[in-house]
């Protein structure tokens, strides 16, 4: 065991080849994050149709995601399918396996704060003459963000370390580039440290964000209300 | 104009709706009343296409509602609705309930859908609270910028499902005033209430419903002095005798 090591560890804190993993973490979170959602709101749409079947295979594609690790689906995705002739680069295969995964468990969490907005808000939308599209868009979407939203930060913070999972297909994002390292110089705990920080700062960033939201769409709600009438 | 024929709508087996005919001729006030459960907020749900019926016909203005072609958003556009729990957006300010609908259905520009929504505000009495979001007022205002919320669309009709009876008792007569106004104003109308005291001064027509079907309808006049039927009567009396019981016992505790 070694003596901790302060001129490796603050080299490593800025070091370029970790502040590009570091990068690689966030856009692949950004983007897997983004497409996830989007997903959950078709697979949500899905879940809410009239169509049974429609409303069967969503609920077969969450059962099959939220059934099994993100790790095997990875694999799966990136050693599995080239030999039924589906090939995908690992960049391509962290993101559709990310994406796949988290909205497999944003759909219930979209589907479930849609249908707790009381049925009299989507009469009133309707009854003024609103299509149930704009009903969605403008009535209940809105209030269903503002429920959603602790969950959905919550979910996408989580997403931001689960990331670090695409190493095992070899995705060059922090915790793959640590390892690197790692492997190079042994300096294990110096490394940890610094991809801790960096996983601290990303994370503390987002909760900055995630709280500016939450004030946004809470507009009209008592919390929010005490500010306005200050105003 | 708003024309029924032979109303008919089942949930399964259960039939809420039995043969309802109904006319509202324009300029009209029409009071529906009835029993819990007897089919009234169904039946003016029917009206603007929130419900869909078995059997039978609605009209407005001349549209078909039950018919598959018919465009119900352009047809709720000309019908304002206001519900017994208000339904306000929550997280739009009171002008922008008023300008929500006007906007985006009629393609309104933004200000001349503010300017409307302070006319209809003042109207109400609740231009002060324009910028203020609905979980900010009571309950009784809240209802008054429903109705304004309603009015923005320029309907041809207006309807009530029992607007005052989430209301505290000193908050109805607020609300009854903007409907006794726009009742003067020559708005066709359609209320589901209990407030007799509305129906008797302002309904041009009173329908009692039970079990489904329209009982008894004719003038406030005839109603309420010459009940035909048992049913209103014995629901009349359940409505009317307890505040007169209640008053005549505290008169008893008063004389001992
Ligand atoms: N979605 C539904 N499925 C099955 N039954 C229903 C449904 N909606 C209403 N009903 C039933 O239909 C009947 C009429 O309901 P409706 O709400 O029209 O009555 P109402 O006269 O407005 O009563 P209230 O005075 O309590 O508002 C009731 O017995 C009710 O239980
Ligand atoms: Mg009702």
């Amino acid at each position: 065991m070694t003596m901790w090591n302060w001129d490796a560890f603050f080299g490593y804190l800025f070091s370029p080849f970790l502040l590009r993993g570091a990068w690689t973490t966030i856009w692949l979170t950004a983007a897997s994050g983004a497409i996830g959602l989007a997903l959950a709101g078709l697979v949500a749409a899905a879940m809410m149709s009239n169509v049974a079947a429609l409303r069967r295979a969503a609920q077969v594609y969450v059962w099959l995601f939220r059934g099994t690790p993100l790790l095997v689906q990875l694999v799966i995705i990136y050693t599995g399918l080239p030999q039924i002739g589906l090939r995908f680069s690992v960049v391509a295969s962290a993101l559709i396996g990310l994406a796949l995964n988290e909205a497999a468990y944003l759909a219930e969490v979209i589907r479930g704060a849609i249908q707790s907005i009381p049925r009299g808000q989507r009469n009133a939308g309707l009854a003024l003459g609103l299509t149930p599209v704009q009903t969605m868009r403008d009535v209940l979407l809105p209030q269903a963000i503002r429920i959603m939203l602790p969950t959905l930060g919550n979910s996408l913070n989580g997403l931001l370390k689960t990331t670090s999972i695409t190493s095992i297909i070899s995705m060059e994002e922090l915790l793959r580039r640590t390892n690197l390292l790692i492997q190079e110089r042994f300096l294990t705990l110096e490394l940890f440290v610094v991809a801790s920080i960096y996983y601290l700062v990303m994370t503390s960033a987002w909760q900055i964000v995630q709280t500016r939201l939450e004030a946004r769409y809470g507009r009209g709600h008592l919390r929010a209300l005490d500010n306005a009438e200050q105003r | 104009m708003i024309r029924i024929r032979n109303l008919t709508k089942r949930y399964g087996s259960f039939q809420v709706l039995t043969d309802c005919s109904l006319d509202v001729p324009d300029g009209r006030v029409l009071v529906i009343c009835g029993p819990s459960g007897s089919g009234k907020s169904t039946l003016i749900k029917c009206i603007n296409g929130l419900e869909s019926f078995d059997e039978g016909s609605i009209e407005v203005d001349g549209i078909s509602v039950g018919d598959p072609s018919a465009r119900l958003p352009q047809l709720r556009a000309k019908v304002g609705m206001v519900f017994q729990q208000f339904e306000l957006f929550p997280h739009l300010t009171v002008e922008q309930n008023l300008m929500l609908a006007p906007r985006r259905v009629l393609g309104r520009g933004r200000a001349e859908a503010r300017d409307r929504a302070h006319a209809l505000l003042d109207r109400v009495g609740l231009l002060d609270q324009a910028a203020k979001y609905p979980a900010a007022l009571s309950g009784g205002q809240q209802q008054r910028v429903a109705i304004a919320r309603g009015l923005a669309m320029d309907p041809g009709v207006m309807l009530f499902d029992e607007p005052t009876s989430s209301l505290d008792p000193e908050m109805i007569g607020e609300v009854l005033d903007v409907m006794i106004r726009l009742a003067e104003t020559g708005m066709t109308m359609i209320c589901v209430t209990h407030e007799l005291g509305f129906a008797r001064h302002v309904a041009d027509e009173i329908v009692f419903m039970d079990g489904g079907r329209i009982v008894e309808a004719g003038s406030p006049e005839e109603f309420f002095t010459n009940t035909r039927t048992d049913r209103a009567r014995r629901f009349l009396a359940r409505l009317l005798y307890p505040g007169e019981l209640a008053q005549a016992a505290h008169v008893e505790r008063r004389l001992e």
